[in-house]
């Protein structure tokens, strides 16, 4: 009896059907950051907001959203909601159960991003007459930025494997695909260990690419190591 | 005539009548009355807690004073954004931790301001900036960013930066307490610069040398009061309050 056929694997591997579920895979993902953070963006202002109405209903959402599993969400908008009359396709459930999610997890993210630059820049700024909004975008989102790709990078890592619960609603991603191949002939090793690479892959590809991120934003905080010990105070 | 317009007849920088400044229940300042003429300049000083930032950090509008009137050059000081806007463009600000924006050399820190508030094109805001970081002697480093210059090098583009929102009023909170003792004398020595030239200043400062040399007048507070002001040789020799003797004692080696 063979325990695992390196054959079957390769085939799995290079499977066009399992492939279709990769690129489904990505496009959630993508689809979930970007609008995860148009939405985190303003779940994050009306949490700094000085209005009280605003605020009160960002951290709501916040505390609704990272306080129910994701697929009870998922199940809830595809299956739930039509009892109420609000009906959404696969993909539209997906990709709106995702958002929703993901927006309250970079809300967050961004929130902490924005208070941990120090207040004495907006200080410089107001001294300086600089008009808000200027402030805003010049000043203080990059600075922010810079603090949130970390945290916002693990949060992408996340989400990248959590589309694997669109699988529950039937969305043909990687997870989807991969259980109906190991329908046809039980070869159940093969055809998740073809999963794993994709997603190491795909997880691989996002890392590079945030470290290129970081590096890009370290540059003006830091020209090279030996600078910014040279000019650190001692304290 | 608005309020909003200058007094023609008004002749002080800085007008202060019976501020009040709270945090909680601590009383930051407390019936504050300061006048400054146009072109005087002010040493602030006094024990730690006692106002002296807060003082200045209100005139400004950094920080809002709670009760009393503030006038800058006329223009009474009020919460409305306009009324804010009109004040802080008559003033620049120099701070302790020197807050230059990081992400920015040192010359687009400069322009960032003279670009977005005075509506300056690219062009003219960069000579603007060129020129006063030559005088501030550290034109060669605007390429920069501030992370590779040494803080008095910081602290120096900090002041070019503020003049190049061409204020009349220039106010220093304690602009040489952060930096390394080899480090103070060249700010210092730009402040006089500006002083030379007929700035009008407010500097809160614990440098009785410099105090000794540029102030016209040392102004004294104590628990958010101002409890004495005088010339500096006066105070220095002969302070008229018990509070301020223990102070010159402590701080005079």
């Amino acid at each position: 009896m063979r325990y695992f056929d390196p054959a079957a694997f390769f085939d799995y591997l290079f499977n066009h059907f399992l492939l279709g579920g990769v690129v489904v895979t990505v496009g959630l993902t993508v689809a979930g950051v970007v609008g995860g953070l148009v939405l985190g963006m303003i779940i994050a202002l009306m949490r700094m907001s000085a209005n009280r109405p605003l605020s009160v209903f960002a951290r709501v959402y916040v505390w609704f959203f990272r306080g129910t599993p994701l697929l009870i969400q998922l199940v809830v908008i595809y299956t739930g909601l039509p009892q109420l009359g609000i009906k959404f396709g696969v993909i539209g459930s997906a990709l709106i159960g995702l958002i929703l999610h993901e927006a309250a997890y970079l809300a967050e993210i961004i929130r902490s991003g924005f208070m941990a630059v120090p207040r004495g820049q907006r200080e410089a700024a107001w001294a300086l007459s600089i008009p808000k909004t200027t402030i805003f975008w010049r000043v203080t989102l990059p600075q922010a930025f810079r603090l949130m790709i970390p945290p916002f990078g693990n949060s992408v890592n996340s989400l990248l494997k959590a589309t694997s619960l669109a699988s529950v609603i039937s969305v043909e991603e990687i997870m989807r695909r991969s259980d109906m191949l190991m329908q046809e002939h039980f070869q159940i090793l093969e055809v998740y260990a073809a999963a794993t690479v994709y997603y190491l892959l795909l997880v691989s590809i996002w890392d590079l690419f945030q470290q290129r991120l970081e590096r890009h934003f370290e540059r003006s905080v830091a020209r090279d190591a030996k600078t910014v010990l040279a000019r650190r105070r001692p304290s | 005539m608005t309020s909003q317009s200058a007094t023609a007849s008004e002749t002080s920088a800085v007008r202060m009548e019976a501020v009040y400044k709270r945090f909680g229940d601590f009383a930051a300042l407390s019936e504050v009355d300061l006048r400054v003429a146009k072109g005087e300049r002010i040493v602030v000083c006094g024990p730690s807690g006692s106002g002296k930032s807060t003082l200045i950090r209100c005139i400004n509008h950094i920080e809002r004073h709670d009760e009393g009137l503030i006038y800058v050059n006329g223009f009474e000081l009020k919460p409305e954004p306009k009324s804010v806007d009109l004040v802080r463009r008559e003033t620049g600000m120099v701070f302790q931790s020197f807050n230059l924006f990081p992400h920015m050399t040192i010359l687009e820190n400069c322009i960032l301001a003279p670009m977005s508030a005075h509506g300056l094109g690219r062009r003219e805001a960069e000579d603007r900036a060129m020129a006063l970081l030559e005088k501030v002697r550290i034109a060669d480093q605007a390429k920069k960013f501030p992370i590779q210059l040494s803080g008095g090098q910081q602290q120096r583009v900090a002041i070019a930066r503020a003049l190049c929102m061409q204020p009349k009023i220039m106010l220093f909170d304690e602009p040489t307490s952060a930096l390394d003792p080899e480090m103070v004398k060249e700010v210092l020595e730009t402040m006089k610069g500006l002083a030379n030239e007929g700035m009008t200043m407010l500097c809160v400062t614990h440098e009785m040398g410099f105090a000794r040399e540029v102030a016209d007048r040392i102004v004294f507070m104590d628990k958010g009061r101002i409890i004495e002001q005088a010339k500096p040789e006066a105070f220095f020799t002969a302070p008229q309050t018990e509070r301020a003797r223990h102070f010159l004692d402590q701080i005079i080696h």
